[in-house]
C-alpha cells in the first residue's frame, strides 16, 4: 500500500508516493538523498537519526514518512546558516573536538540544537540529561558537553559566509 | 612555529558536521541491491532443512542463498584451519547470530520481508555458553576434529612452586573479565560491485589493504583489479579488522546477479555477529612479603574464543600474559593460557585487545596485597615500580621489552591533582554516618604494549607486514598530498599527519591533504589498529617528508646558486641562511621540480615524491596513573563516579586536543566495561543483551567529566617520540573504577567484585552486611 506524503525538508517542499511503512529516515536518505542523517540502532536508543520535526528533536527511525504529512523537517544538511556559515552548534563541535568518527554527530548536533531552543543556557548536568537519547562511542561525551556550552556562549557566531 | 604539539582543529570536521561525510551506507550506485541475512536463532543445532521457496517467489527478490549454493567455497578467512566459520552455516549452527541464509532484493524492505519467509528447521543440540560449561567433563563438543573444546593449552614453563612455598605470604584471585560488544555506532556495512573490470568492495573497515589482499586471494583474482575502499568509517575499536562472511557474500552475489550488492547490519545483528572482545577468566596467585613487595606472580588466562576461533582471538591471551606484570619489578613470573570454544559469538580484538585484561588483574592484585598487608595501595605501587633508570627492562616475556616510562613520576603527577589524605578522612567520616553515601578511592598504574609493531609482530596476526606506508607527493603548485596505509575511523589522523608534514616540509598546514582508505590510491598499507597510526604511520610521514624536503633544498640551492647545506626555509620561502632577501618560494621549487632543465645535475623529475615503508624496532609502551573516586548509594547500590583523574604518558603529543579526545574515549569505554557493559548469554546460549535496550552503552548522563594531566617519556623507537594513545584509556580505567568500588566496601570485608559492578551486585553486598 502506498501513500502520498508531502514534507517540507530544510525549507524545500518534497512530495513522494511512498509505501506506508517507509520510515522517515529512509525517506530522507533514499528518496531525497540526504545521507547526513544516520542509522545506528533499531530500538530508538542511539539517536544517530535525530532530526528536527517542527522544531523539536525527533528520531527519524521511529516515524513513518506518511505520518508527518505537511510537517517541517530539518536535517543536518539544513543546519548551517543562510549565508553558509556553520551554525553555532556545528562550530561548537568543531572548536571543542566534539566529534571523532562523526557517525553520531549529525544526530548529536540536531538534538543539541533543539536543547538550546528550549534552554539557551543549559548547565553541564542539563546538557548530559538532554542528550541521554544520543549515544557516542568515541568521545566519552565531555567534549560534546563543551561543544554545546560553546554554542550557548556564542549564539551569534558567524564566519561571515566562509564555509 | 612548530605545529607538532599544537592544538590544531581538525581537517576532518567540516564534512562531518554538515552531513557531507561519506559512510558506506550513504553510497547508492545505480542498480544497487540489498542483502539481508537469516541468522541462527539457535546456539547449537543441526539444520534439518531450509525452505526458501516462498522467499524466492516474492516479487523483487533476486537471489536466495544457503550453504548449498556455495558448497564448493572455502570457509571464511581468518579462522583456524578446520575450525573456521563457513560463509553460511553448513549442516550445523554453533552460535546465535551465525548466518544461515542470505536474500538479495531490489530494496532492503523486500529483502527483509523475504528473509522472514525463509523457514529453517533446526534440531537443537546441547549448548555450552560459558567456559565452565565448555570445559566440564562430558560437555558437548563443538568441533569434532578437536575431540574436546580446548583449542590450545600452553602450560607453565615453570610453575614456581619453590618461590611460592618460600614466600612469607601469598594470595589468589579468580577474575572474570567480562565479554563486551565493541558497538561502533556505525555497524558493519559493505557494498560490493563485481563487474567486468574487477571487484570493488566498499567496507567499514580498519585495514583496507589487508582485506584487499585476503579477498583477492580467496577468490583467486589478481590484486590489481581488486579494490577495497574504506571511506568515512563510523568507529571501529578493533572490531572492524576481522574478516566476516558479509564481505565475501556480497562480492559473490554481486558477481552472480550482475549488480552492486549492499549489506547494512542492523544493531541487533551487530551485537551478535560483530566479533566480541575480552571474555577471559584469570586465575592469579601472587607471592609477597610483609612489606608488600611482590616476589612472584603466577597467571593462567582462559580465553573464551566463541564458536569459531580466529588468529586475533588466539593472540589475545598471548598479549595478556606478556603484560601480566604491568609496571612492576617482579622477580619471577609464570604464565599459562588456554583457548576454549563455546556456543557464543567469536571473540577478537576490542580496544586494548588483551592488555586491559592484563592491567585489570595486576592492578586488582596490587590492591589485594595492600588489603592483606595493611600497606596503603599507593605505597604498594611505589615499592614495586620498575625504577626510571631500569630501561630498557626485560620482562618475563620476549614480546615485552619495556623501553621507557616513569611510573613513579606519573603517580606523583596524579597525586598533585588528588587530595588523597582528605579523601581518606572523608571516607572514614562517611562510614560512620549511615545517611551518607560511601566513598571509595581507586588507583591504577597501568602500562600497555602498543605501536604495533616490530617486523614479525603483525605478520603473526595474518597481516602482510608490520610497517606502515607513507607517500608524500608535492604538487606543481607546492601543495602536498600525503597517502597513508593507515585507515583512520575517528582518530583525526588526517590532521595529525598534516601537522607532522607541515613541520618537516615547511609547507602551510592548509596546503597539505591526507588521503587514505583506498587500495587503488594508496601505494600499499597495513591499517589502523594497536595504537600504531602515529608511532609507525606518523613516523613514516616524517621520514618521507624529510626526504622530500632534502631534495627540495637541493633544487632551491640550485636555483639560488648556493649550497644545499646553507638553505633554510621560512614562510614557505627557501633562502641562504642570513640572506632572506633573496629567496625562492616553495611553489617555484615545486613547479621546477617537474622541469628537467631546471634541476640540479643528477636529479630527475619526481624527486619531490617519496614513498616510505616505515619500520620500527620495537613496540611502544604507553603508561600512566589513573585515580577514580566513587560514591555508593547505600539504598540502591548505585555507583557514581565523582571524579576521574587521568595522567597519561604517551610520549610526544602531536595534537593535545586529539590526544585528549582519545584518552576520554578510551576511558569512557573502560568505565563502561567496569560499570555497565556485559554481553550475557543464558545457559542455553541465547544472548540476553542483543539490543541497545539491554546492552548498556553509556550515555552522557552515565559518565563523568575527566581531569587530565600528562608526563612525557619519549618513545625511543621513533624520532617523533610518540607512543600511541588510542587504547590507553580502556587499559587504565577499569581497574581504577573497580579498585574504588572495592575500597568503598572494604570495611565490609569485600575483596573483589567482578565487572560490570552493577547496582544489584553492590546492593546484595550491602544487604548481606546488614
Amino acid at each position: 500500500m502506498t501513500i502520498r506524503t508531502a514534507i517540507t525538508v530544510n525549507g524545500k517542499d518534497t512530495s513522494r508516493e511512498v509505501e506506508a511503512r517507509t520510515l522517515l529516515v529512509h525517506y530522507l536518505r533514499e528518496e531525497l538523498g540526504l545521507t547526513g542523517t544516520h542509522i545506528g540502532c533499531d530500538t530508538s536508543n542511539c539517536g544517530a537519526c535525530t532530526v528536527l520535526l517542527d522544531g523539536e528533536a525527533a528520531k527519524s527511525c521511529t516515524i513513518f514518512a506518511a505520518q508527518i504529512h505537511d510537517c517541517h523537517v530539518t536535517t543536518i544538511e539544513g543546519a548551517a546558516q543562510a549565508d553558509g556559515s556553520f551554525s553555532p552548534m556545528q562550530e561548537g563541535f568543531r572548536q571543542e573536538h566534539g566529534l571523532q568518527c562523526g557517525y553520531c554527530t549529525p544526530g548529536m548536533i540536531m538534538a543539541s540544537t533543539a536543547l538550546l531552543t528550549e534552554n539557551p543556557n543549559p548547565t553541564e548536568e542539563e546538557i548530559r540529561h538532554a542528550l541521554e537519547g544520543n549515544l557516542c562511542r568515541c568521545t566519552g561525551y565531555e567534549m560534546i558537553v563543551n561543544a554545546v556550552r560553546w554554542a550557548a556562549e556564542n549564539p551569534n557566531f558567524t564566519s561571515g559566509g566562509v564555509k | 612555529m612548530s605545529l607538532v604539539g599544537a592544538r590544531v582543529l581538525r581537517k576532518e570536521d567540516p564534512n562531518l558536521i554538515t552531513g557531507n561525510g561519506q559512510y558506506v551506507d550513504d553510497l547508492q550506485p545505480a542498480g544497487c541491491t540489498s542483502m539481508v541475512f537469516v541468522r541462527s536463532t539457535e546456539a547449537h543445532a543441526k539444520i534439518r532443512s531450509i525452505d526458501t521457496a516462498e522467499a524466492l517467489a516474492l516479487p523483487g527478490v533476486l537471489a536466495v542463498w544457503t550453504s548449498a549454493n556455495i558448497a564448493q567455497l572455502a570457509n571464511c578467512p581468518g579462522g583456524l584451519p578446520g575450525l573456521d566459520q563457513p560463509l553460511l552455516a553448513k549442516d550445523v549452527v554453533r552460535f546465535v547470530g551465525e548466518g544461515v541464509a542470505v536474500v538479495v532484493a531490489t530494496d532492503r524492505y523486500i529483502a527483509a520481508d523475504a528473509a522472514e519467509l525463509i523457514i529453517v528447521d533446526y534440531e537443537p543440540l546441547p549448548a555450552v555458553a560459558s567456559l565452565s560449561a565448555a570445559m566440564a567433563p562430558g560437555a558437548v563438543v563443538l568441533h569434532e576434529v578437536l575431540g574436546g573444546n580446548t583449542v590450545h593449552f600452553q602450560d607453565f614453563e615453570n610453575p614456581l612452586d619453590e618461590a611460592f612455598a618460600a614466600a612469607p605470604r601469598t594470595a589468589s584471585m579468580h577474575i572474570v573479565n567480562n565479554r563486551c560488544a565493541p558497538s561502533p555506532i556505525e555497524p558493519n556495512v559493505c557494498l560490493a560491485d563485481w563487474g567486468r573490470s574487477g571487484l570493488t568492495l566498499w567496507a567499514a573497515f580498519q585495514a583496507p589493504h589487508h582485506l584487499r589482499n585476503t579477498i583477492a586471494q580467496y577468490f583467486g583474482i589478481p590484486q590489481d583489479s581488486t579494490r577495497v575502499v574504506a571511506p568515512d568509517v563510523g568507529g571501529g575499536f578493533g572490531a572492524k579488522i576481522n574478516f566476516v562472511p558479509e564481505f565475501f557474500l556480497t562480492a559473490l552475489l554481486s558477481k552472480e546477479i550482475g549488480k552492486p550488492v549492499k549489506y547494512t547490519q542492523t544493531r541487533s545483528e551487530c551485537l551478535v555477529a560483530m566479533l566480541h572482545g575480552r571474555a577471559q577468566e584469570h586465575d592469579a596467585t601472587v607471592a609477597f612479603d610483609n612489606d608488600g613487595r611482590i616476589l612472584a606472580l603466577k597467571l593462567t588466562v582462559t580465553q573464551d574464543q566463541g564458536a569459531y576461533p580466529n588468529g586475533t582471538g588466539m593472540g589475545l591471551p598471548v598479549l595478556t600474559t606478556a603484560m601480566a606484570a604491568g609496571c612492576y619489578r617482579i622477580p619471577a613470573v609464570a604464565i599459562s593460557w588456554r583457548n576454549v570454544v563455546t556456543n557464543t559469538t567469536p571473540v577478537a580484538a576490542y580496544r586494548g585487545a588483551g592488555r586491559p585484561e592484563a592491567s585489570f588483574t595486576i592492578e586488582r592484585l596490587i590492591d589485594l596485597i595492600a588489603d592483606e598487608t595493611g600497606v596503603d595501595p599507593v605505597e604498594v605501587r611505589r615499592r614495586n615500580f620498575i625504577p626510571v633508570d631500569a630501561f630498557p627492562y626485560a620482562t618475563h616475556s620476549p614480546l615485552a621489552m619495556y623501553d621507557s616510562g616513569n611510573f613513579a613520576g606519573a603517580l606523583d603527577e596524579l597525586l598533585k591533582h588528588v587530595n588523597y589524605d582528605e579523601l581518606k578522612k572523608e571516607q572514614e567520616k562517611r562510614r560512620q554516618d549511615p545517611a551518607a553515601k560511601l566513598l571509595g578511592i581507586g588507583f591504577s598504574s597501568w602500562l600497555e604494549i602498543a605501536g604495533f609493531g616490530p617486523p614479525g609482530s603483525l605478520e603473526a596476526f595474518g597481516h602482510l607486514a608490520s610497517w606502515e606506508s607513507a607517500q608524500v607527493r608535492i604538487q606543481p603548485d607546492g601543495s602536498a598530498i600525503i597517502f597513508t596505509g593507515a585507515s583512520p575511523h575517528g582518530q583525526g589522523t588526517v590532521t595529525t599527519y598534516a601537522q607532522i608534514a607541515a613541520d618537516e616540509l615547511g609547507i602551510d598546514f592548509d596546503r597539505i591533504s591526507v588521503k587514505h582508505g583506498d587500495t587503488a590510491v594508496v601505494p600499499q598499507g597495513i591499517g589502523t589498529m594497536g595504537s600504531r597510526a602515529v608511532a609507525v604511520g606518523g613516523e613514516g610521514v616524517k621520514t618521507a617528508s624529510g626526504r622530500v624536503y632534502e631534495n627540495a633544498k637541493r633544487i632551491a640551492a640550485h636555483l639560488l646558486e648556493a649550497s644545499a647545506e646553507d638553505i633554510i626555509i621560512e614562510d614557505e620561502k627557501f633562502f641562504v641562511k642570513g640572506t632572506p632577501a633573496r629567496s625562492v618560494p616553495w611553489s617555484e621549487v615545486a613547479w621546477k621540480s617537474f622541469q628537467p632543465l631546471e634541476l640540479p645535475g643528477g636529479m630527475e623529475p619526481g624527486a619531490l615524491d617519496s614513498t616510505v615503508f616505515q619500520q620500527v624496532p620495537n613496540f611502544s609502551f604507553p603508561s600512566g596513573a589513573y585515580c577514580c573516586v566513587v560514591e555508593i548509594d547505600r539504598e540502591t547500590g548505585g555507583v557514581n563516579i565523582v571524579n576521574m583523574y587521568l595522567v597519561d604518558d604517551c610520549g610526544t603529543v602531536i595534537n593535545p586536543l586529539l590526544v585528549e579526545g582519545q584518552v576520554h574515549g578510551g576511558v569512557a569505554q573502560g568505565i563502561a566495561q567496569a560499570l555497565y557493559e556485559h554481553m550475557l548469554y543464558d545457559p542455553s546460549g541465547v544472548p540476553r543483551t542483543s539490543t541497545f535496550m539491554d546492552y548498556l552503552v553509556p550515555a552522557a548522563s552515565d559518565l563523568p567529566g575527566y581531569i587530565t594531566g600528562r608526563i612525557n617519556t619519549p618513545n625511543p623507537s621513533n624520532t617523533l617520540g610518540a607512543k600511541g594513545v588510542g587504547e590507553s584509556g580502556s587499559v587504565g580505567a577499569p581497574p581504577a573504577v573497580v579498585n574504588a568500588v572495592v575500597d568503598a566496601l572494604s570495611h565490609l570485608g569485600v575483596k573483589h567484585i567482578d565487572m560490570p559492578v552493577t547496582p544489584i551486585k553492590v546492593w546484595n553486598i550491602l544487604e548481606g552486611a546488614k
